[in-house]
């Protein structure tokens, strides 16, 4: 595993609708490995790797390519920027961060009132997003929209890095911090299974506008028209500590999640079993996630035309859609071993439509 | 009928696990249609040829239920829910897994006792002593286990939602003689969770004309909220849901045939909910689309009640429409 491509996955800024500089990255890092590149109008990454022709089968691999972040909508006199969420933030992981700011990387604060002239009840409420403001400096209105025009975006600023027993080499281990794991760490997945030829012809979709509602998705599925699917995620990890004997979400460490039901699809039975009895015999370990949390772009794809077997698969991150997630490089691995291995065992036949032929 | 609605209230079909439900009808409408196919999504479409119109019924097999989030030490389980389930009906409420193990629905304590308790409070108990004891795994799903009552002219079951439609889809192809169009019966999945199976369904089937069968709340029960609808008084003709309006040419002519044919009717305009209508109505570049509700009391909760009388209607209505001129 190349870690030094999940930096700069984790480093290139693409929140919804401003993916271009992560496409850029994973075309450069694609062509020539796989048979086909091309882009959607909506702006999806689709890289064709030819099957070797024994399985009839078209499948479809997904990881978005967009991430939460911010966008400009206006400037106050004093210079200051006003801004809203781009996908979904909680506005309690924004207070003091700082952001890069446009395609120019202009640094910029999120600015809060010192300590000194706050009272103990406006410490106690949590300030909401209209509240903020992006501080670079500019001295006046004119100055800070010239820099950051009004559907600018704005990214966190959080370099990656590494937090413990980190060993590089062909089996990295330790974790890892970085921004837009979620789902860039797909993004990582879909790259690194791509290198090799499978019995079917493989679609990996990189999509854009996951995070606004699954928008890239819906449109590369209709047009991919694939007869199965996987949904590549970095998906939400909790397994902070709890008074209670309560459920995580799923747990960092642990493997890689499998998707039976969240808020956006119920997994295909068939290709959780195909994930579940594959890592039993391969001896990768792997978790379920925790039901009905989040949505994945299985929720589109699954929908698409006469319907497609779909199933999402995870690494867990934690602290997704803030300025830090944390993962383990070991659940990152063993998803790259479990999804190759169960695309694998993949039968090539596949009955989606089952006709019963009971012509009376 | 009745017969048939029990056996299908009786059986487990939470969304996402409709096998047992779609394996039964496909036993009840054996020989009964000249194509049955199943599709990705797990929908069961019997076709019965004909060079009229192309016409899709829907009624969705599956139900509401409870999906296990996690195991503890004790060997309690911890329960995300699949479709709209109302938490005040749980506490003391019987599940039932697929694999036919019950449990009982139980509380922890609660300081206070004005308020609902909230759905992260409870847990299942199937009596496992420990985690150990548990058979069941993360990810699992249960239905609401209740045994269909046969009070006479009036029933109550879970699951009527929807199994009451797919009766009356069932009892009408039985019933259906020299109908001149195409007719796709759809038993739809996953409608609780988003419409989900109709949505590809109906992509698929790509229909001239589309019909939901579903069931609708009433408002003839003390201080119910405002709904014209009556345990009763016939077939119910939608109007207007929480999602959709129905097309007006097809109420239209719901209403002409149900007067034609003296079958009793009542028109229905629901303010909160939708069926498989709403994306049947919007599939590919549009479909002409209209609902038949049967009426029906405590809806999402173990205990939906529905007159038989009604269902008969229904049915009477669905195969007036059939065996006639369907121009809109």
């Amino acid at each position: 595993m190349e870690i030094s491509f999940l930096q700069e996955l984790s480093e290139a800024r693409g929140p919804s609708g401003f993916e271009g500089e992560v496409r850029d990255l994973l075309a450069r890092r694609l062509r020539g490995t796989v048979d086909d590149l091309s882009a959607d109008t909506i702006g999806n990454l689709i890289a064709f790797r030819k099957g070797s022709g024994a399985s009839p089968l078209r499948v479809m691999v997904s990881a978005h390519m967009d991430e939460v972040g911010l966008m400009i909508v206006g400037a106050e006199s004093s210079g200051f920027l006003r801004f809203r969420a781009i996908g979904g933030i909680d506005p309690r992981v924004l207070v003091a961060k700082r952001v890069l700011v446009g395609k120019d990387r202009i640094p910029g604060i999120l600015g809060v009132k010192p300590v000194h002239l706050t009272e103990a009840s406006e410490r106690r409420n949590v300030i909401k997003i209209e509240q903020l403001y992006i501080d670079m400096g500019a001295k006046n209105k004119e100055e800070a929209l010239a820099a950051a025009p009004v559907g600018e975006f704005a990214t966190f600023d959080t370099p990656f890095s590494y937090l413990e027993g980190h060993e590089l080499g062909d089996h990295p281990h330790g974790r890892v911090a970085g921004k837009a794991f979620d789902d860039r760490v797909g993004c990582f997945v879909l790259a690194s299974i791509l290198d090799q030829e499978y019995p079917f012809d493989l679609y990996g979709v990189f999509t854009v506008q996951e995070e606004v509602g699954l928008r890239g998705a819906q449109v590369a599925a209709h047009a991919v028209f694939p007869d199965l699917a996987f949904a590549l995620e970095g998906t939400v990890c909790d397994d902070s500590p709890k008074e209670d004997d309560l459920s995580p979400t799923t747990a960092l460490g642990r493997g890689p999640a499998i998707t039976i039901a969240d808020a956006s699809v119920i997994s295909d039975r068939r290709l959780v079993d195909l994930l579940i009895d594959t890592a039993v015999a391969e001896g990768i370990p792997y978790q379920i996630k925790q039901p009905n949390i989040g949505g994945t772009d299985a929720g589109a794809i699954h929908l698409s035309r006469e319907g497609v077997p779909s199933v999402a698969l995870a690494v867990p991150s934690r602290y997704i859609h803030s300025p830090e997630s944390v993962l383990d490089l070991t659940d990152l691995e063993n998803t790259i071993k479990l999804l190759r291995a169960a695309l694998g065992r993949l039968p090539s036949t596949w009955n989606t439509r089952q006709d019963q032929g009971r012509n009376q | 009928m009745k017969d048939t609605l029990k056996r299908l209230t009786e059986a487990f079909g939470p969304s996402g696990s409709e096998a047992q439900v779609r394996d039964l009808i496909r036993e009840e409408i054996s020989g009964l249609a000249d194509n049955v196919t199943e599709d990705a999504l797990g929908n069961l479409v019997a076709v019965k040829k004909g060079s009229g119109r192309r016409v899709m019924l829907a009624a969705h097999m599956d139900e509401i239920g409870l999906i296990i989030s996690y195991i503890d030490e004790k060997g309690f389980l911890r329960f995300g829910t699949i479709g709209g389930v109302g938490t005040l009906g749980l506490l003391g409420t019987r599940v039932r897994f697929a694999d036919g193990t019950v449990g009982v629905i139980g509380m922890e304590k609660q300081d206070d006792r004005s308020k609902v308790p909230d759905r992260a409070s409870m847990y299942i108990d199937i009596g496992a002593r420990n985690r150990d004891e548990v058979h069941l795994r993360v990810g699992d799903v249960a239905c609401l286990d209740r045994p269909f009552v046969d009070g006479g002219s009036r029933v109550m079951a879970k699951a009527m939602d929807d199994r009451a439609g797919c009766a009356v889809l069932i009892e009408a192809m039985r019933r259906l003689d020299d109908c001149p169009h195409e007719v796709h019966f759809a038993f739809t999945t996953q409608e609780e969770v988003g419409l989900r199976g109709a949505t590809t369904c109906a992509y698929c089937v790509e229909p001239e004309v589309a019909i939901a069968l579903d069931v609708t709340m009433t408002g003839d029960t003390p201080k119910a909220p405002m709904n014209a609808v009556s345990l009763g008084q016939g077939a119910a003709i939608k109007v207007r849901d929480g999602g959709m309006l129905s097309h007006p040419a097809i109420k239209d002519l719901m209403v002409r045939r149900a007067e034609e044919n003296g079958i009793p009717y009542q028109l229905e305009v629901l303010e909160g909910g939708t069926t498989d209508a709403r994306v049947m109505q919007t599939s590919r570049s549009g479909i002409p689309t209209g609902v038949i509700s049967v009426p029906c009391r405590y809806v999402h909760t173990p205990s939906e009640m529905i007159e038989m009388a009604d269902a008969e209607a229904c049915v009477n209505l669905v195969t007036a429409l059939l065996v006639n001129d369907i121009s809109l």
